[in-house]
C-alpha cells in the first residue's frame, strides 16, 4: 500500500494546511495576544547566584503589597517530578525559592504592575541576601569523591545512577578482535521555540474558576499538575491552551512560573500575566542534550559490530521537572545506543547528574540526536581504524528488512522498514564515489570537501507498556477524540492533543474526512482548552498522528455507521446495502446527504429509527495493540566544505531518505523534516548554553547564542521510503523527532571526513570554527 | 526586559540638537536607528534619562557627490547603501560591507553613524571607513570638525567625539575606477558580529590601506601589511600581519590569530585578484 493507493480518498492528499491562513495575516492569537481588563504584569526576581543559601528577601519600602515570595505561599506545594523508582532522588522544586537556590534564574519572588516594564523597576528593588555555596558545572567531575553536593541530602550528585546490560560484554570483549574507545559530547542547548513560555490567570466569578492561558503542548496534564501545586480541585481550574508557536518539548513540562502566576492570581484576585523574554528563556527555560559518552566498541575485522560497552552522563540541570524528571534521556540515550544495528551485547552504566544549571527537559529527539551522535562517530572511528569506508561499515552492521520485526539489543522492537536500502539511496542521492574522486582532486579554495552518513530511528507512537517500562508516573497510553456532526452536516472533532506547528488541524480533518467522505474544509478541529475536549495528554513524542489521528478516525468510523443507520432506515433499505460516497449514504438505488441524516439527528428525531438515540456524535479512545512504538527511520548524508584554518563549515547538500510509514500529507511531513533537520544543524554547528566554573550562564541573548537561520540552511533533498506499520490506522508511524536527531552524527561526520588528511577529529557538538580550527591546529602541531 | 521609563525628544534641525545635547549632557543618548541601544535599553545595560532622536534630522540625512570625496550623512541606513540608493565612492566596496551587516531587517533600520558612534569593536563599518581613509564629521557647540576615521576609534565602545559632539557624516575620498579592494569575514554564522573582519584596497596608485577589525579593542590601520600589499606577494604579506596584528591584538589567542591572518590573506587575494 503506498500513500496514495486511494486517489479519490484524503489520505496522502498534499492539502495546504488549513492552520496557516492565521499566521500569514498576522491574526493569530497565542498567550501574549489575550487581552484582560485589569491585567498586571509579572516581572520574576530570579537568583544571580548558581548555588547558595537564601537567608532573606527584602521588598522595597512601599511596594511590599507588589512582591511575592514563597514567604507568602506557604501552601504552595513542590512540582517534583521523575521515575516512580525508589534509587531515584528527588529534591523539592518549589515555584518560590525557600532556603536555598541551585541555579542562575531560579524564581526568589514576583513583582508585579500595570506593565512589565514597571514591574522590572520594582524588581530592581528587591535585594536577595544569599549566601554563596560551591557551583557544580562539570557533568562528569560532579561525581567524583569530593565534588561539591547541590542538594542537601544526597550522597553524590546524581539523581540517579543505573545500568542497561543485555547480553555479555565480559564474553564479548575478551574474544574481540578489534576494541576501540571514545569519548563524545553533545553540549546543552536552550528549546527556542518562536514564541517563548507565557501564562495569564484570572478568576472567572461566573463560573467559579481560575482561567490559565498558557502556552503548552498539553492542556488537561498541566491542568493535572498545576492542581496538585496549587491544591485546587480540577473542576476549578480552566487551562486554554491558544495558538502556540512551537514547543519542541520544552512546553511540555510544569515550570514555576505557571505555578507561580495562578498561585498570584488566586491571592490578589487580579488577572496576572508573565510573557517569558528571551533572556529568561535561555537562562531559566528547560535546557537539553548535554550527554557526556564514554563508550567502547567490539568488532571483528571486517567492522561487524560486536558489543558496545560504555558510560553516559547526563547533565539534568538543578531539579526533576513535572512529571517525567530527566531520567528518561538516560535511559534512552543508553538503549538507543545501538541505533539500528545489530550486536549481541550492550554494557551502559547511566548517571542522571545534579549540577547547578536550569532543569533539563525533552527536546525534539528526546536523547537520540546524542546517542545517534555517538554510536554515528564511533562508526566512522572505527570504519577508519580499519581502513574501510564508513558506508560500507553501516551497511553490514545494519538490520536488514527481513530481520523485522527485530528486537535490538537494547530493547527496541524495529516493527518495519528496510534500513539498508535507506543508506544506499542516500549514498547515491549525494553520489559517493563521486565525491570520493572529488576529494583526491582537492579543491580551489583550500577548502576541504568531506561526506558524513548517520542513519537513525525514532520509536513513534509508544503505547502504555513502554511508558510503564520507564517508570513514568503519567501514563500516556492512549488519546481521545469527539466527532461531532451539527445538523448542517459539517463537523467539529473536539481532540485531547495540541497543534502548535504540526498541522494536525489540517491531517486530522483529513482522518475523519477520509471515514466520513465529507471535505477536509467542513471539518474543523479543536483541541487546547479543557472545557471543550475529552481528556488527553498532549502532543509529543511523536505520537499525536498514531494516537489522535486513531481516535478520530475510530470516533468518526463509529459515527459514519450511526449515519448508515439513519440513511438505510430514510431510504428504506438494509444497513448492509449501504455506503459512503461524497458526504452522502448510497444505497443500490437512491442516496441521502449526510447533512439530512445530521438534521434527522440532532432536530428532526421523528426521521431516526424507532429507538435510536439522537445526536451524531461519538467519542473513543486509541491506543495500538503493540505499545512499544511503531519506528520511523531514515539516513541522512551530509555533504560539507571546511575551511581548515578558520573552521567555518558550510553544507553543500543534504540528501534524507526517511520512512515514516503511511502519509497522512506529504506535504506536511515534508515540513517536519526540515524543521527537525533545521535543529539538528544547529545542535550540529551552532547552539550551546555554556556556563563558566562558577555556574554563570554565558549565553544569555542571540548575541552569544547562535541560532540556525535562513542562511545556514541547506536545500534539503527528501526521498520517502513509505512502509506503511502494521497496527496503526492507515498505517502510519510518528515521525515529528526523526529530523533533528540524525543531523549532529551526520554534518560531524562530514567535517571529520573533510579533515582526515589533517589528522584533526571533532569529539563534540557543535562543531564551532573555533572547536575546528583549534583541532585542525593541534593535529598540524600548531598551538590551538 | 522592558526598558525603564525615559523621556523622548526629537529636535527640529542639528542646531537644536547640539543645544540640547550640549546642556543634557550624559543624561541624553543619541538614537538613530536603535538596532544596538533598544537591546541595550531592554537588558537595562545602559542608563540615561533622554532619549535624543537624531535619526530625521536634514543633515545627518543628507548625502552628495562632492567631486573628489562623497559624503554620506550619519543617518544614512546600512540598507541604502547595500541597494546603492546614495553616491559610491567605493567602487562597490561600501555596498559590499553593507550587505554583510547582521540581517536585513537590521539594515534597514541601522545607520552608518550610529555604528560608527557605537564603537563595538565588531562593527563592519569603523574598518571599512578606515580602510578607504574617510573622515568623520562632527557638529559641536562650536562648530564642525573633521576627524580621520583613523585613529577615532580608542577602544571598545570609545572614540574621539566629545559627549556634546553629534556625528553629521563622512566625508570619504572617492576611488578610482583602476581601483581594486577585497574583504572577507569570519563569523560563528551569517549575520553575527565578526570574529575578524579584514578591508584590503588598492587605490591604484601604488599605495594601499589594509584594516582589520573584530576581537580587537577597535578598528585599526595594519601599516605592514598595508605596505607589503602592492608587491602582490601574499606570503609576505602575511608575515606582515603576523606582526601588526600582534600590535592591535595583543591578547588575541592562537585561535583569533589564525582568523585575523586568515581575513587579511584573503582580503588581499581578492584585491590583488
Amino acid at each position: 500500500m503506498s500513500a496514495d493507493a486511494d486517489p479519490n480518498g484524503w489520505i496522502g492528499a498534499r492539502l495546504l494546511r488549513k492552520e496557516d491562513a492565521r499566521h500569514l495575516i498576522g491574526a493569530s492569537t497565542f498567550t501574549a495576544d489575550v487581552r484582560v481588563p485589569g491585567l498586571m504584569e509579572v516581572a520574576f526576581v530570579r537568583s544571580q547566584f548558581a548555588h547558595g543559601t537564601l537567608s532573606g528577601i527584602e521588598k522595597p519600602e512601599g511596594l511590599e503589597a507588589r512582591v511575592f515570595s514563597a514567604a507568602d505561599f506557604p501552601d504552595l506545594k513542590s512540582i517534583d517530578g521523575g521515575p516512580e523508582l525508589p534509587s531515584f532522588r528527588t529534591a523539592p522544586y518549589h515555584a518560590f525559592a525557600r532556603e536555598k537556590v541551585h541555579f542562575v534564574g531560579q524564581i526568589i519572588a514576583a513583582c508585579i504592575a500595570p506593565t512589565r516594564g514597571k514591574a522590572e523597576d520594582i524588581a530592581d528593588q528587591v535585594f536577595a541576601d544569599i549566601d554563596a555555596l560551591p557551583a557544580v558545572v562539570d557533568t562528569v567531575e560532579a561525581l567524583k569523591p569530593g565534588a561539591a553536593i547541590l542538594h542537601d541530602g544526597f550522597a553524590d550528585n546524581a539523581f540517579i545512577h543505573a545500568t542497561v546490560s543485555e547480553g555479555d560484554i565480559e564474553a564479548v570483549a575478551a574474544t574481540a578482535p578489534v576494541s576501540m574507545r571514545r569519548t563524545f559530547r553533545m553540549n546543552r542547548q536552550a528549546t527556542v521555540p518562536l514564541e517563548g513560555r507565557g501564562v495569564l490567570a484570572y478568576w472567572d466569578h461566573r463560573l467559579d474558576e481560575l482561567v490559565v492561558y498558557l502556552s503548552t503542548q498539553g492542556a488537561h496534564m498541566m491542568r493535572l499538575g498545576l492542581c496538585l501545586a496549587l491544591g485546587l480541585p480540577e473542576h476549578k481550574m480552566r487551562v486554554i491552551a491558544p495558538d502556540v508557536g512551537g514547543g519542541f518539548g520544552g512546553k511540555n513540562r510544569l515550570m514555576p512560573e505557571e505555578v507561580a502566576i495562578c498561585a498570584i492570581a488566586l491571592k490578589t484576585g487580579k488577572p496576572v500575566r508573565w510573557i517569558e523574554d528571551r533572556r529568561e528563556h535561555l537562562i531559566a527555560s528547560v535546557h537539553c542534550r548535554e550527554h557526556h559518552y564514554d563508550i567502547t566498541l567490539y568488532a571483528e575485522r571486517d567492522g561487524r559490530i560486536l558489543g558496545l560497552k560504555g558510560e553516559v552522563h547526563i547533565d539534568a540541570g538543578a531539579y526533576s521537572l513535572w512529571p517525567s524528571g530527566p531520567f528518561m534521556e538516560a535511559s534512552m540515550a543508553a538503549r538507543n545506543l545501538p541505533g539500528p544495528y545489530q550486536m549481541q551485547a550492550l554494557h551502559v552504566e547511566t548517571h542522571t547528574v545534579a549540577t547547578s544549571k536550569s532543569p533539563m527537559g525533552p527536546y525534539r529527539g528526546v536523547a537520540r540526536p546524542g546517542a545517534c551522535f555517538a554510536i554515528e562517530r564511533a562508526v566512522d572511528e572505527l570504519a577508519h581504524e580499519l581502513g574501510l569506508e564508513p558506508a560500507d561499515v553501516r551497511r553490514i552492521n545494519l538490520v536488514a528488512s527481513e530481520q523485522m520485526p527485530y528486537r535490538t539489543i537494547g530493547g527496541m522492537r524495529l516493527d518495519s522498514g528496510d534500513y539498508p536500502k535507506a543508506l544506499s539511496i542516500v549514498r547515491e542521492m549525494v553520489d559517493l564515489a563521486a565525491l570520493r574522486r572529488r576529494q583526491m582532486e582537492g579543491e580551489a579554495d583550500g577548502r576541504r570537501i568531506g561526506v558524513g552518513f548517520a542513519v537513525y530511528t525514532e520509536q513513534s507512537g509508544h503505547g502504555a507498556a513502554e511508558w510503564m517500562k520507564r517508570k513514568s508516573r503519567i501514563v500516556p497510553g492512549y488519546e481521545s477524540a469527539t466527532a461531532r456532526m451539527l445538523p448542517d452536516g459539517t463537523m467539529l472533532l473536539l481532540v485531547g492533543i495540541q497543534n502548535h506547528g504540526q498541522g494536525l488541524e489540517t491531517t486530522l480533518a483529513q482522518i475523519a474526512a477520509q471515514e466520513i467522505t465529507v471535505d477536509p474544509a467542513n471539518i474543523s478541529v479543536r483541541y487546547g482548552d479543557t472545557a471543550l475536549t475529552p481528556f488527553g495528554f498532549g502532543t509529543f513524542a511523536s505520537r499525536s498522528i498514531v494516537f489522535s489521528g486513531g481516535a478520530v478516525a475510530r470516533a468518526t468510523r463509529a459515527l459514519a455507521d450511526k449515519a448508515r443507520r439513519i440513511g438505510a432506515h430514510l431510504m428504506q433499505i438494509e444497513f448492509e446495502q449501504t455506503h459512503l460516497a461524497d458526504g452522502a449514504v448510497h444505497g443500490p438505488a437512491g442516496k441521502v446527504s449526510l447533512a439530512e441524516i445530521a438534521r434527522a439527528a440532532n432536530v428532526r428525531q421523528e426521521f431516526l429509527p424507532a429507538g435510536m438515540p439522537p445526536l451524531l456524535e461519538e467519542t473513543a479512545t486509541y491506543e495500538p495493540e503493540e505499545s512499544g512504538g511503531f519506528f520511523s527511520y531514515g539516513a541522512h548524508a551530509a555533504v560539507v566544505a571546511v575551511d581548515p584554518e578558520t573552521g567555518v563549515t558550510s553544507i553543500l547538500d543534504y540528501a534524507i531518505a526517511e520512512d515514516c510509514g503511511t502519509m497522512i500529507n506529504p506535504m506536511i511531513v515534508d515540513g517536519q523534516i526540515i524543521g527537525g533537520v533545521a535543529q539538528g544543524i544547529g545542535t550540529a554547528l551552532y547552539e550551546e548554553m555554556p556556563y563558566d566554573e562558577s555556574g554563570q550562564p554565558l549565553a544569555t541573548t542571540f548575541g552569544d547564542y547562535m541560532l540556525p537561520c535562513a542562511p545556514e540552511l541547506p536545500a534539503l533533498r527528501i526521498h520517502h521510503l513509505i512502509t506503511p506499520a502494521h497496527g496503526t490506522e492507515y498505517g502510519v508511524k510518528g515521525m515529528g523527532e526523526g529530523g533533528a536527531i540524525a543531523p549532529p552524527a551526520a554534518i560531524a561526520n562530514a567535517v571529520c571526513d573533510a579533515l582526515r588528511d589533517t589528522g584533526a577529529r571533532i569529539w563534540e557538538t557543535p562543531l564551532t570554527p573555533r572547536r575546528v580550527s583549534d583541532a585542525v591546529a593541534e593535529a598540524m602541531g600548531e598551538p590551538a | 526586559m522592558k526598558p525603564a521609563a525615559i523621556d523622548y525628544a526629537r529636535p527640529k534641525d542639528l542646531a537644536e540638537a547640539c543645544a540640547m545635547l550640549n546642556e543634557a549632557g550624559d543624561a541624553a543618548m543619541m538614537v538613530a536607528g536603535g538596532q544596538s541601544l533598544v537591546p541595550m535599553m531592554s537588558l537595562r545595560l545602559t542608563a540615561f534619562e533622554t532619549l535624543l532622536d537624531v535619526s530625521r534630522l536634514e543633515a545627518l540625512k543628507r548625502t552628495e557627490d562632492e567631486g573628489s570625496h562623497v559624503f554620506l550623512g550619519a543617518a544614512t541606513t546600512h540598507a541604502m547603501i547595500e541597494d546603492g540608493k546614495v553616491p559610491d565612492p567605493s567602487q562597490g566596496l561600501m555596498s559590499r560591507v553593507a550587505s554583510k551587516i547582521a540581517y536585513r531587517a537590521v539594515r534597514n533600520m541601522g545607520t552608518i553613524g550610529g555604528s560608527v558612534a557605537l564603537a563595538d569593536p565588531a562593527a563592519d563599518w569603523p574598518c571599512g571607513l578606515i580602510a578607504l581613509e574617510a573622515e568623520v564629521i562632527l557638529a559641536g557647540p562650536d562648530g564642525e570638525r573633521a576627524l580621520p576615521a583613523d585613529g577615532f576609534f580608542l577602544g571598545p565602545y570609545e572614540t574621539a567625539r566629545e559627549p556634546n559632539e553629534i556625528i553629521v557624516g563622512f566625508r570619504i575620498p572617492k576611488l578610482p575606477p583602476a581601483a581594486r579592494w577585497g574583504t572577507f569575514k569570519v563569523a560563528r554564522k551569517s549575520g553575527a558580529f565578526s570574529d575578524s573582519l579584514a578591508i584590503a584596497v588598492l587605490p591604484g596608485d601604488g599605495s594601499a590601506r589594509v584594516a582589520l577589525t573584530g576581537t580587537t579593542a577597535h578598528a585599526g590601520l595594519l601599516v605592514r601589511a598595508s605596505e607589503a600589499l602592492p608587491s602582490g606577494n601574499v606570503a609576505a604579506l602575511r608575515e606582515a600581519a603576523r606582526a601588526d596584528i600582534a600590535e592591535l591584538d595583543p591578547d588575541a589567542d592562537a585561535y583569533r590569530v589564525r582568523c585575523h591572518l586568515a581575513t587579511v590573506t584573503r582580503a588581499a587575494a581578492e584585491a590583488l585578484s
